[in-house]
């Protein structure tokens, strides 16, 4: 018996769906595994992970929130690796973001401007986008591998966050704590929905997932971004210029990076604080993959593994697992699902073997 | 000690986890593959080899594991990137949060135990020599496997069958098929090397670099020794030199703080990644040697 | 079969299918000790599919294979080594980085010294000489055959496969071939010699068998049959008449090359120095050549694939402006239009629907309007070219990968044809398509020539060149020719070229 791959004559719908679905399956059972081996209880955990997210209005808000960056970080980055351009460097955009964001309260702490939250978003966007920037000068100008640029500006990234947390942007009245002052309430996004921490940066990553859709599926101009990952070639032959679309899978991808960092922490952090950086740039990653780069499928994943987040907060309690749980499931949830994507352009076949043949 | 004689005495050291990992990296990325899962392979190896060494007081069972625990990791992405041919940046990544989430979650119980590191070997004659012999040429015995290991590595990639079959399956993949090598097969032990390796070099930054288990402790060191196969443009004796170059570039904060120079460490801690950046745009931007040197076929998937 | 001896290999009942495609159906062959043996048949026949069965590249899926008289069973060209089988593949499987004797060592067991000195020895005796020290990167295609068919003779086999070996050789180099191949022949060596020159089968093969769409229509002795029986045993029918080709005088310029240099960022590419062409309204000018002689460079200078500096805009004139330095998407506008002899992943976009695939150059005919992308205009204008273009497929919602190589050349040449481009470029328009497309699409450039487009047709088929084609240059190592008007020349001079050994006087034009 031999098993091999054959190409389908067109993509398989069903296998379209049935992969992040299969995927989540795989991820569980693996997760079992693991988690029994680790002398856990595999049902406490499962439990805390994949339904106590849901089972009260408090923690299903919580999804809501995290659910916030996370969209709107992993449609940026979308379009990016469907132009085959790797930025996996933003979670340095959306610190970079947070940073630029923070200035202006740290420099007017007592502002009340009603330009002043504006202001911090458009300095959040701008500021992910210059640090995605530099990536696309490097690699359009000198060729430097996008994937090793952007990851490596994360690392400085963090270190420049440090250095301000623990020098120039210290609150002086915050104990030696690594973090800013507290921003006045005219820098923080007003509420979404009442009684919880959801904040109108939910309805940006929304708005920012419908513009991602029209350009992916209706603009000339990401279509030839497409282009340009399927067939970087045929790119070139069309005339279609391969800078442009670094630059402008970059530049969305830090853009929207840094929003994400500037309503963290003009949202629930209130503050710039060291836990601006959690790896929602990493986990954007994952949730684009497993949406299918489709701006579609990518707000329903972002629900699902915000969901896992707040899953992994409550199993740190409930099942004494480590936060270092989500990442296994996480990581598990991508890989499973790369092995299923296979079979959306081919399908399994069963040779029988040729032995009758044999001497 | 003067600051000459710390670099001079550290750096090969530091260099190790980084040349290790490099060198594995080196010889998946020759078949062909790229494996972007440095960095989690790594953290694995390095909580795997911690928690053995810990349990059982060897440092040799403590590599092993390490070295086990690196290549059943590897051979995870490899069979996603070769059975199934998926995209191999995305598994690489994905194989990284993997093993990073893996040695946390391992490691948990093993935070901020110390254990003892390996003793330092002087080399014969040489660690006479003025200056650089107390210093450069008395290292732990790993440090000088893995030199060893490097000189040999270059031997059979340049001078042997085996590295000439690497060599070929790397340029195309499809011509090595129709003269009767078994690509996928050649590939999967590749990365199953590579994945051993990172897991051995991971070992060695948790039970002797610095003989304690802290979460994210690889802090970057994966991704540098992937942009040092870059760096090196795929070649043994590059890579070596570049890892030297980083690790006596990654002492440079200890050295600024015991001169008591007055730069912040978090602007210090940055350099060897600022660097990275601009030694990757110095070497990719000479576009005819980059194509004279990389793996024609790298990272592109292959369906026999 | 009445052959008193045992045959070397005889196939019974060999079938191979890749999904729903049967490549190969109940395939019987017989293989004599000592003989050449033709195997015959078009593009798409199964002729590649068979061999690569005989040399274990693949398993057949039914069927059985004897070896002098024993069932085997092929696991691996390892395999079918031992046995005592060779192979030279039409696409060469040698490494560029690697030297010569590094390549053959790959296969053939013994130090690179002994290899060296074996290799010098084979070279004389049969006329193969090729320096064992020089890296195949900077080796003709001709040298590389060479060093090829050396690497199988190493291995002492009774049977040597060759598929298609004339079709990267001038004409000169075929005869030396055949000389070659002879003297093996006279050591008791037996070949199997693939092709679909009928030619070449009649002057060199003492027996043949010819495929068609998979099966085996006909065993004959090519000697004793004309090449009308066997083109009507290939293709089921009689070749098609060549067509008529009537020189004519171009009208406008409409591209002009003058001193046209280009240093490849490829190492092992081969620089193109001063090369001047000029290209008419209303003529067909081909470039004749080997591959790898600079053909793809030349044609990625022209469709601003690669564009040259500011300082040498003047290199390259598409309707009478400056374009060297102007990237595709500006030379597009301009009316230029291009087929390159990739098709998936260049010429179209694999895992893109057909409909997707005509928005990639013909954006510019109505399909985009204010940046959106009209999906029925889309679906509209690649129903045309499907229904135009007999393009054979489900329909425009079909991606272009699942297409056969000759449809999707159809395709990609109907969309670029219906751009009605002023200037057209086509790269080996008919490699790999059977002879009925074929004939179609020759048919159709020659149409819009007639209609005043300025035609420029790189190929490697020579007689292609010939039947539709006004004037000629030849390309080799990185230099073109003088013009020759094809009415003009006859295939030997032009083969002299081909191997750089052109003559000054003549036909020149």
């Amino acid at each position: 018996m031999k098993i091999s791959f054959i190409r389908r004559d067109r993509a398989s719908r069903w296998a379209m769906i049935l992969a992040p679905i299969l995927a989540f399956v795989g991820a569980i059972a693996t997760s079992i595994i693991l988690f029994t081996a680790l002398g856990k209880d595999p049902a406490l955990a499962l439990y805390s992970l994949v339904l106590e997210p849901f089972l009260s209005w408090y923690n299903f808000s919580e999804i809501l929130l995290k659910m916030a960056p996370l969209l709107l970080i992993a449609q940026g980055l979308a379009i990016g690796f469907r132009a085959n351009v790797f930025n996996i460097g933003a979670e340095g955009q959306l610190v970079m973001g947070a940073i630029a964001a923070s200035a202006l309260p740290v420099w007017y702490p007592l502002g009340d401007s009603a330009l002043m939250l504006p202001a911090m978003l458009l300095m959040g966007a701008l500021g992910g986008m210059a640090w995605a920037a530099i990536a696309a000068l490097f690699r359009t100008r000198f060729n430097a591998n996008e994937i090793l640029v952007t990851l490596m500006l994360t690392l400085i990234a963090v270190q420049i966050l440090n250095y301000l947390l623990l020098g120039p942007w210290k609150d002086p009245k915050g104990f030696n704590f690594p973090q800013s002052v507290r921003f006045p309430d005219a820098a923080l996004l007003p509420t979404l929905l009442p009684g919880t921490r959801v904040n109108i940066s939910l309805l940006f990553a929304f708005v920012v997932s419908a513009l991602c859709y029209v350009f992916m599926r209706h603009r000339f101009s990401g279509y030839q971004l497409l282009v340009g990952g399927l067939a970087p070639r045929a790119a070139s032959y069309a005339g279609f210029s391969q800078s442009r679309a670094v630059w402008i899978s970059l530049c969305i991808g830090g853009l929207c990076a840094g929003l994400a960092g500037a309503a963290e922490v003009s949202g629930p952090l209130g503050q710039l604080q060291r836990s601006v950086t959690l790896g929602y740039g990493y986990s954007a990653i994952i949730v684009a993959y497993l949406g299918g780069l489709n701006p579609l499928g990518i707000v329903l994943s972002a629900f699902v593994m915000s969901a896992i987040y707040i899953g992994g907060d409550n199993a740190m309690v409930s099942a004494d697992l480590p936060i270092a749980a989500v990442w296994v499931f996480q990581g598990l949830l991508l890989t499973f699902y790369l092995a299923g994507l296979t079979f959306i352009r081919h399908r399994l076949i069963f040779l029988p073997s040729t032995r009758k043949a044999a001497p | 000690m003067n600051a000459i004689e710390f670099i001079l005495a550290g750096m090969l050291a530091a260099a190790t986890p980084m040349l290790l990992a490099a060198l594995g990296e080196l010889v998946v990325e020759r078949t062909g593959v790229l494996n972007l899962g440095l960095e989690g392979m790594m953290a694995l190896g390095a909580a795997l080899g911690f928690i053995t060494t810990y349990t059982y007081g060897s440092h040799l069972l403590g590599f092993g594991a390490a070295a086990l625990g690196g290549a059943v990791l590897s051979l995870v992405f490899a069979l996603v990137v070769l059975g199934f041919v998926a995209n191999q940046v995305a598994a690489g990544l994905a194989i990284g949060i993997l093993g990073t989430g893996l040695s946390s979650l391992f490691g948990k119980s093993f935070e901020s135990l110390t254990i003892t590191g390996l003793p330092k070997l002087a080399l014969p004659l040489l660690s006479d020599v003025p200056v650089i012999g107390p210093t450069l040429f008395v290292q732990d015995i790993v440090v000088w496997l893995t030199l060893l290991f490097a000189v040999g590595l270059w031997a059979v990639l340049n001078h042997t069958k085996l590295g000439l079959m690497i060599r070929a399956v790397g340029e195309n993949p499809h011509a090595a098929r129709a003269i009767g090598f078994r690509v996928l097969t050649i590939r999967c032990l590749a990365i199953a090397f590579g994945g051993a390796m990172a897991g051995i070099a991971g070992a060695y930054a948790s039970t002797v670099y610095t003989p304690l288990w802290a979460d994210g402790m690889i802090a970057g060191r994966g991704w540098i020794a992937l942009a040092l196969v870059v760096f090196g443009t795929w070649q043994t004796g590059r890579i070596a030199f570049g890892a030297v170059l980083f690790g006596a570039l990654s002492l440079g904060e200890l050295v600024t703080q015991a001169g008591g120079v007055n730069i912040p460490s978090q602007i210090l801690a940055c350099v060897p990644y600022v660097v990275t950046i601009l030694m990757l745009a110095v070497i990719s931007s000479n576009r005819r040697r980059m194509r004279q040197n990389t793996v024609a076929s790298l990272g592109q998937p292959f369906q026999p | 079969m009445t052959s008193a001896k045992t045959p070397l290999l005889a196939l019974t009942g060999v079938s191979k299918r890749y999904g729903g495609v049967t490549a190969n159906a109940g395939i019987d062959l017989i293989v004599d000790p000592g003989s050449i043996h033709a195997i015959l048949g078009e593009n798409g026949a199964g002729k590649s599919t068979l061999m690569k069965l005989i040399y274990g590249v693949q398993s057949p899926d039914e069927g059985q294979i004897l070896w002098k008289g024993q069932p085997v069973r092929l696991g691996s060209p390892a395999d079918a080594r031992r046995l005592g089988i060779g192979m030279v593949f039409q696409h060469f499987s040698l490494f560029e980085t690697l030297s010569v004797v590094q390549n053959i060592s790959l296969i053939v067991p013994g130090s690179q010294k002994t290899l060296g000195a074996r290799i010098r020895a084979l070279g004389d005796e049969f006329g193969l000489t090729v320096d064992p020290d020089a890296m195949v990167h900077a080796l003709s295609v001709g040298e590389r055959q060479r060093v090829e068919i050396i690497r199988c003779l190493l291995l002492n086999p009774d049977l040597l496969i060759l598929d298609e070996p004339t079709s990267v050789l001038p004409p000169q180099s075929v005869k030396k071939l055949f000389e070659t191949l002879r003297a093996l022949q006279a050591k008791g060596m037996a070949i199997l010699f693939i092709s679909h020159k009928l030619e070449e089968i009649k002057d060199l093969c003492d027996t043949a068998t010819i495929l068609r769409a998979g099966r085996v229509t006909g065993r004959v002795t090519p000697a004793e049959h004309s090449a009308k029986d066997l083109a009507t045993l290939m293709i089921g029918r009689a070749m098609p008449p060549p067509m008529p080709a009537v020189a004519r005088s171009g009208g406008e310029l409409r591209l002009q090359i003058s001193g046209l240099s280009h240093d490849n960022d490829d190492p092992f590419g081969l620089p193109l120095k001063d090369l001047s062409l000029t290209l008419r309204s209303g003529e067909i000018l081909g470039i004749a050549g080997i591959s790898g002689n600079g053909q793809q460079d030349l044609a990625a200078l022209i469709s601003g694939e690669i564009v040259q500096a500011r300082s040498a805009r003047d290199t390259l004139r598409l309707m009478g402006q400056p374009m060297a330095d102007q990237g595709a998407a500006a030379r597009r506008a301009l009316g230029f239009a291009f087929v390159p002899e990739e098709r998936l992943g260049r010429g179209a976009v694999p895992d893109m629907s057909l409909s997707d695939n005509a928005l990639l150059t013909a954006h510019g005919a109505g399909l985009v309007t204010g940046g959106f992308i009209s999906r029925a205009a889309e679906r509209a204008f690649t129903a045309d070219i499907i229904d135009r273009f007999d393009v054979r497929t489900p329909g425009p919602q079909a991606e272009a990968g699942a297409l056969s190589g000759g449809n999707l050349q159809k395709f990609i040449l109907g969309r670029e044809i219906t751009l009605a481009p002023k200037v057209l470029l086509v790269s080996q328009p008919t490699w790999g398509v059977d002879i009925g497309a074929a004939t179609d699409i020759r048919r159709r450039l020659i149409e819009m020539r007639n209609d005043g487009a300025a035609i420029l047709v790189i190929s490697e088929e020579l007689e292609e060149l010939f039947q539709i084609c006004d004037r000629l240059h030849v390309l080799h190592k990185g230099r073109l020719s003088p013009s020759l008007i094809t009415a003009q020349v006859t295939a030997e001079e032009v083969g002299a070229y081909m191997i750089g050994a052109g003559p000054t006087k003549g036909a020149a034009a």
